[in-house]
């Protein structure tokens, strides 16, 4: 390995190869999303080659897939630096890399080219069935490939950091680590019985996005907000550990907002309705501290995308999770919403918000490092902050554009009492704002191709030049001092 | 480690919060769970999941249905909740007919309309997939949806 003078520890290059392949797989995962766009104003489009049901599922798999690669790209690279010790094993992490990557493209492979059902049987679905179910479709070999991927990867890091110095980001990042490992086990577990096969795949579905990869969450965000504004690590400790806590706390029991009408007891209705209410607050108070780091910065880095990508985080993350969340969250309201597009509307709001945002934040304080420079030039970093606004404006018209059609629908099929309008025949009144969605969509791509496009934008690193520039976000305390003076 | 900051609230203090409360969260949590494990069987009428029924699950799963389909409100939304389509479709009277009659029938390929693919299931798939979906319909889900059309 080429020695790489931005980086404290050579092994973290490693994260590079995970962070190009999770924007490759980002760049797919919209692809199909456009073309599911499509299908829901033209039905047939691309029928019978792509049937939405395997545009869905390669759009989230895709979605799953590319989070997993950044969420172990940062770990890889912060790691050994928090650890300041190397990687236990760099090997072993490109060794998985590879066959991470050539499993993840041969699953997409077999979904584009093979019928489902087909693909079913040929990889043992009838020795022990997982498959089908949303979100968890991935082939048996797949599945176990994952838990191996997990597992190597956990050794890999685990050991780093039993090596070295214990930082509190670290312990988080491993604790939410070790949690999505371990509740991704629940993925082999398929009762017959439908009620029960629900109640245990939310252990995956819930106790991920709304648990465990919300520890995660708050490491890389913390990470990166600690190298960018160089405020006290202490402060940013005290930080971490009451929003993860309030995370557990809400989420844990916020389960039950998912169990009010999939046949479980009717007292999931009272849990939900405390618990899922307080769900906004570890995201309203991420927003508190991302903007506070800022506030109280000691440095203007050089690498200002980066600190936009975390502060947009830690906002749209509290829009998408915590407000449009809160929006349906409540049994007697779920009751009318609950399946419809207002749950789209939050489902795309709240993975983007928080988990989009943040890989992308640590990829974009992290790959100018891993490309042997503190900061990209000014234009590439112009460009990247444009891509931000571009792809958060693009999605929030998406995302108004599935409230509107959510609400339409529930007036005209849910509402009435009787004389209910059906399901197709509500989805046609709908047409315009899935038009909407549609141009939403296509503002997100343009985003997303001008992100790609800033990487390849060359020119003189940006320097950190302290207090005297006039940029970042707000003004930092030098910069405050400098103007009484 | 240092105290830090004004009011004594420390890192230490805030880390003992999460890993104790966090804790105290899932063993409540996990109760919760323990205890609806004894309802279900009574809330699904499990003594009416017969073998056809499992079948049918199975079918269900290995067509990836949930990929355009919701089921109890879950899965895909481009096309109609099926939880109660037995029920939506006649129930006992004509239910099972109907569903049948219409996978058979598609795709439909009516221009711009959306499109359900063949799925070729044999006549005995179809009878499981609809056990499956009659067995479901029963299923005690605190009166949702809240009308016929799902």
């Amino acid at each position: 390995m080429a020695n790489i003078p931005t980086l404290k520890y050579q092994s973290q290059a490693v994260a590079k190869p995970y962070f190009i392949a999770a924007i490759g797989l980002f760049i797919g995962q919209i692809v199909f999303g456009l073309v599911m766009g499509i299908q829901y104003i033209y039905g047939d489009f691309l029928f019978p080659a792509i049937p939405f049901n395997v545009a869905r599922m390669v759009h989230t798999n895709l979605l799953i897939v590319w989070l997993l690669f950044g969420f172990m790209g940062a770990a890889y690279y912060m790691v050994p630096e928090e650890s300041e010790t190397e990687l236990y094993s760099p090997k072993l992490a490109l060794l998985m890399f590879w066959i991470f990557l050539v499993a993840g493209a041969a699953t997409v492979l077999g979904y584009l080219l093979v019928p489902y059902a087909k693909l079913a049987e040929m990889t043992g679905n009838n020795l022990l069935a997982t498959m089908g179910r949303e979100f968890l479709e991935q082939p048996l070999p797949t599945k176990v490939g994952i838990v191996i991927v997990a597992l190597a990867m956990l050794f890999n890091v685990s050991m780093t950091y039993l090596k070295g110095r214990k930082t509190t980001i670290t312990t988080v990042l491993l604790l939410g680590l070790w949690g999505l490992a371990l509740m991704f086990l629940f993925a082999f577990v398929n009762p017959a019985n439908l009620v029960r096969d629900k109640m245990y795949w939310w252990w995956v579905v819930h106790l991920w996005v709304e648990g465990v990869w919300e520890l995660i969450l708050a490491a890389i965000l913390a990470y990166v907000l600690i190298k960018t504004t160089g405020v006290d690590r202490e402060v940013v400790d005290k930080w971490v550990y009451v929003i993860i806590a309030f995370a557990l706390f809400t989420g844990i029991l916020g389960t039950a907002h998912h169990y009010y009408f999939i046949g479980l007891p009717g007292y999931w209705h009272l849990v939900g309705n405390i618990f899922s209410s307080l769900e906004p607050i570890p995201f309203f108070l991420m927003t508190m501290f991302a903007f506070r780091m800022v506030q109280r910065r000691r440095r203007d880095h050089a690498n200002q995308a980066a600190v936009l990508w975390a502060v947009g985080c830690a906002v749209l993350g509290f829009l998408g999770a915590g407000v449009w969340g809160f929006l349906h969250t409540l049994s007697f309201v779920n009751y009318y919403t609950h399946g419809s597009q207002i749950t789209a509307s939050h489902g795309h709001l709240a993975f983007y918000g928080a988990y989009v945002l943040v890989v992308i934040a640590v990829i974009s304080y992290a790959m100018p490092t891993l490309r042997g420079r503190v900061a990209n030039s000014h234009k590439a970093q112009s460009v990247e902050m444009w891509s931000f606004w571009v792809m958060s404006i693009g999605m929030g018209v998406m995302v108004l554009a599935l409230t509107g059609a959510g609400i339409l629908q529930v007036w005209l099929q849910r509402m009435p009492t009787s004389g209910a309008m059906p399901f197709m025949a509500a989805q046609e009144q709908m047409v315009f704002f899935y038009w909407m969605r549609l141009w939403g969509g296509v503002a997100f791509l343009i985003g997303l191709i001008m992100y790609v496009w800033s990487f390849f934008i060359g020119g003189v690193p940006a320097e950190e030049n302290l207090g005297a520039r006039r940029g970042g976000l707000m003004p930092s305390p030098a910069q405050r001092r400098l103007k009484h003076d | 480690m240092s105290t830090n900051s004004s009011g004594g609230f420390t890192k230490e203090m805030a880390r003992n919060i999460f890993y104790g409360g966090s804790l105290f969260f899932i063993l409540v949590f996990v109760g919760l769970v323990f205890h609806s494990e004894r309802l279900i069987p009574e809330r699904s009428n499990n003594a009416a999941l017969t073998e056809a029924v499992v079948r049918g699950k199975h079918v269900w799963e290995s067509n990836q249905c949930i990929g355009c389909h919701s089921l109890l409100g879950e899965g895909a939304y481009f096309a109609p909740e099926l939880g109660n389509v037995y029920q939506r479709r006649g129930g006992d009277a004509s239910g099972g007919m109907f569903i049948k009659a219409w996978m058979k029938a598609q795709p439909t390929g009516a221009p711009g309309r959306r499109q359900m693919p063949q799925f070729n299931l044999t006549d005995a798939q179809l009878d499981d997939l609809v056990e499956f979906l009659k067995w479901t319909n029963g299923i005690n889900t605190e009166k949702w949806p809240p009308n016929i059309e799902g």
